[in-house]
């Protein structure tokens, strides 16, 4: 009863004394070292990654952010629900951090989990500016776990930002070295006759398309926590812990399938939000999502955190271990992936929209597969509602609604066990009451590899109107790929729902990743007025055009209007 | 080389450049990158010819802009080592702007300033990207005498592996009329057919090559040539590099 009665008041107090975390943040010039290479680059208190910030849900927090570069600097606070002017993206929430300016974020902290930091400033944040964000639950959160670390990865590459963005624009396929060569001719010759693979050939190349087109910058050494495989990050443990594992993917360009050889995970938490747990072996982490899992580890001995790149042409590595200096196997990188026809549908099915060009009478519709290409397959997002059991009419091949059917993409299991698909994913308490949206908004994401040009619905960023939604909206974004990349969207300022068929369970993120041909459907409930960022989190896709600026009219007093309506200006 | 050109194409050089920065300028602000630049040499090599004709020659090309206008400065030359002479020495400033998903048309000026007399002409072109990865460059050239010309290249790569490349060159140039004083005669001038075995040794910055090249001049062409004194045909050893910045 006393007790009771002095959290009661403790509660009372708290808000008003102690409450208000304060941070200071400078941005640097830094060395980075990944063991591969040493490159100066942009990072935090003297470090890239910088340091890991620690907030507790409630309080108000105040971070000090001191620009010491000779150019704008910018922060911005991935996945927090914050005031918009908060939200640090030069030209739509406030005009950026001048050279040698300090500017003074202040945001109460209104959720828990596990997030991140970015500058939003032309290529900082590949060149190194980014941390982790962690968020203490005010209550009890729904697993126990005996420790914890962050497991930030990135793709650190030898060139500059702004030099990988020159190369691509002069030459998209400058860092692909995953092509397909007279070798490999040979050898598919032998396995699968000369003629079926001169006609598929004969097919790639008529649309003037790469079948190994799956990670545009390649060369890049995968890092842990900062530190590259050969550096290896290590993580210790006592036998008999649940170890907490904050993964983060923090990359320019790169997702990742992440496995720890000999270990289960137990995912718990999906870009800062829990959700009920999934047992799985492996999972894919898109660019800029987060996901937490638990491993349990009960004998005396070193495990692997293995990251391999989606497109096998890198991977990231680190160590969990009783001591430090013990260390595990690291697994050899398994074969790279190929597109496939599949992969291709979206684009050819719209070809007529932007590419005049394409030549679809002399297409050898013959030899594709044409169930892997009517919209029915497409459509993925939709056939969820209907409550469709996948597994009941998968034949041989395995199947995931948030691939195309018959994808090059399709990840499996490297042990032949559980891979997490999104449709794995349901909330752990819903955020939101179930509600019908008010309308759908659709966006096709578009794109010209070979001119390296990136937009949604065929407009780039600097031509693009933007796309004005009402406060008290609940908004359903159809996203339709028409591209043969893989696009992690990111909206800012309001959570994705994102639709995996489980009606209130439906999972809530703010990175929603749409594969190649695939339609994947999110609804946001519009509770944030202001003015904020949409965009692929893809930091070339991004620079190339494929960013919107949103803007919620109305507020919960209505005269909260948009916010001044400030000049487009400022930098990516 | 001669002054009074080299200024002249200064001049154009400003001119195209100018308006590209002042472009830049408004771009600065916007929230994503919209002006790039590049630099490179297709070709920089030295050819020996089995009639012992010795050639340096020199492709690059500059380019600034944006997705929907670029401006390009090309030049070509190529010395002629036994008479220590620009056998070819041509430089064309062009704006280049998409036409649809694989081509881009560009237009703009072609200056020829080698040994012997000069030409200006109005260039419209085409390059891009033709089915079965053949890289096609076709322009069309009227010259301050009335002449007109077509030429046509087509390039394709090979990847034998991700980093030995064989590059297989195709070029050809067909006059509408006759041009007594520059060598040119009606029909087909003349083609060029290259192979090139290219090493990426620094990224794609820095390809160093060895390969083979046949010239032959046809007709017309092939007596102004003779009546000079050169040759018609001619099988080359070449060895060089491309760069790229």
């Amino acid at each position: 009863m006393t007790r009771r009665l002095i959290t009661v008041t403790l509660a009372l107090f708290l808000p008003a004394i102690g409450m208000a975390g304060e941070y200071d943040l400078t941005v640097d010039r830094v060395k980075i070292d990944t063991g591969d290479f040493v490159k100066e680059g942009i990072g935090y208190n003297g470090s890239s990654p910088g340091p890991t910030l620690r907030f507790k849900e409630g309080e108000d927090v105040v971070i000090n952010v001191t620009n010491n570069l000779k150019e704008t600097t910018s922060i911005h606070w991935h996945g927090l629900i914050l005031p918009f002017e908060q939200d640090g993206v030069p030209g739509i929430s406030f005009p950026g951090i001048k050279p040698g300016e300090t500017f003074t974020y202040r945001f109460p902290v209104v959720q828990a989990g596990t997030y991140w930091y970015h500058s939003h400033s032309g290529f900082q944040e590949p060149n190194g500016a980014y941390g982790a964000i962690i968020i203490e639950p005010e209550g009890r959160e729904p697993f126990r776990y005996d420790r914890e670390y962050v497991v930030q990865l990135t793709d650190k590459h030898p060139h500059s930002g702004d030099r990988i963005m020159r190369n691509l624009k002069s030459s998209p396929d400058y860092y692909n070295r995953q092509q397909q060569t007279v070798m490999d001719f040979f050898t598919e010759s032998r396995e699968q006759g000369f003629m079926a693979t001169l006609h598929d050939r004969r097919m790639w190349g008529q649309m003037r398309m790469m079948k190994a087109d799956i990670e545009d910058v390649q060369g890049f050494t995968g890092l842990i926590n900062g530190k590259g495989p050969e550096q290896n990050w290590t993580g210790l443990f006592k036998p008999g812990e649940r170890v907490r594992l904050r993964f983060i993917n923090s990359s320019a360009m790169t997702y990742f399938d992440i496995r720890i050889p000999g270990l289960k995970m137990t995912v718990v938490q999906a870009d800062g939000n829990n959700v009920q747990p999934v047992n799985v072996d492996e999972f894919r982490i898109g660019v800029a999502e987060t996901y937490d899992v638990i491993v349990h580890i009960r004998d005396e001995q070193a495990y692997t955190i293995f990251a391999e790149s989606m497109g096998r042409s890198g991977y990231a590595r680190g160590t969990l271990a009783p001591r430090e200096g013990m260390v595990a196997e690291v697994p050899e990188l398994r074969k790279a992936p190929m597109l496939t026809m599949a992969d291709m549908a979206g684009h050819m099915d719209h070809g007529d929209m932007d590419h005049g060009s394409m030549n679809h009478g002399g297409m050898d519709h013959g030899a594709m597969d044409h169930s892997s290409m009517n919209h029915g397959s497409m459509d993925q997002g939709s056939m969820n509602h209907a409550g469709m059991d996948h597994s009941a009419h998968g034949g041989g091949m395995p199947e995931d609604p948030f691939y195309a059917s018959g994808s090059g993409l399709l990840p499996t299991a490297s042990n032949g066990g559980k891979f997490l698909s999104y449709s794995d994913l349901r909330a752990q308490s819903p955020l939101y009451e179930e509600r019908e949206p008010t309308r759908e908004i659709e966006m096709r994401l578009t794109g010209n590899m070979e001119r390296y040009e990136w937009s949604i619905n065929g407009v780039k960023y600097e031509d693009a109107d933007p796309v004005v939604l009402q406060y008290g909206e609940r908004v359903r974004f159809k996203f339709v790929n028409e591209t043969m990349m893989t696009h992690p969207m990111h909206l800012h300022g309001m959570w994705s729902i994102l639709d995996v068929g489980a009606g209130k369970w439906n999972p809530i993120k703010h990175v929603i990743s749409v594969a190649p041909a695939t339609t994947v459907y999110m609804e946001t409930e519009v509770d944030a007025p202001g003015e904020w960022a949409f965009h692929c989190h893809l930091s070339y896709h991004a620079a190339a055009g494929m960013f919107r600026k949103i803007v919620v009219e109305g507020g919960p007093n209505e005269d909260v209007a948009s916010g001044d309506a400030q000049a487009k200006g400022g930098d990516a | 080389m001669k002054t009074r050109n080299p200024w002249l194409a200064r001049i154009c050089a400003l001119t195209l450049m100018g308006s590209a920065i002042v472009q830049a300028d408004e771009a600065i602000d916007a929230h994503n990158v919209n002006a790039f630049w590049g630099v490179s040499a297709e070709k920089l090599e030295y050819r020996y010819s089995d009639s012992d004709e010795k050639l340096a020659v020199i492709e690059t090309d500059a380019w600034y802009g944006s997705d929907e206008l670029k401006f390009r400065w090309q030049f070509t030359g190529e010395w002629e080592e036994n008479h220590n002479a620009w056998e070819t020495l041509e430089n064309q400033f062009l704006a280049q702007t998409p036409i649809s998903e694989f081509w881009d048309a560009k237009a703009g000026i072609r200056i020829d300033t080698p040994e012997g007399p000069d030409r200006v002409y109005g260039v419209i072109g085409l390059t891009g990207l033709a089915p079965y990865w053949f890289e096609i460059d076709t322009n069309l050239y009227v010259s301050d005498k009335g002449d007109a010309s077509v030429d046509f290249e087509a390039e394709y790569e090979l990847l034998i592996t991700n980093y030995w490349i064989v590059s297989a060159t195709f070029e050809t140039l067909l006059a509408f009329s006759e041009d007594r004083e520059i060598g040119v005669g009606k029909g087909i001038n003349s083609t060029e057919v290259g192979l090139r075995l290219s090493y990426d040794l620094i990224d794609r910055a820095f390809s160093p090559y060895v390969g083979v090249v046949h010239e032959r001049k046809y007709g017309d062409t092939a007596d102004f040539a003779r009546a000079s004194g050169g040759g018609t045909e001619d099988w080359f050893a070449v060895v060089g590099a491309r760069l790229a910045f």
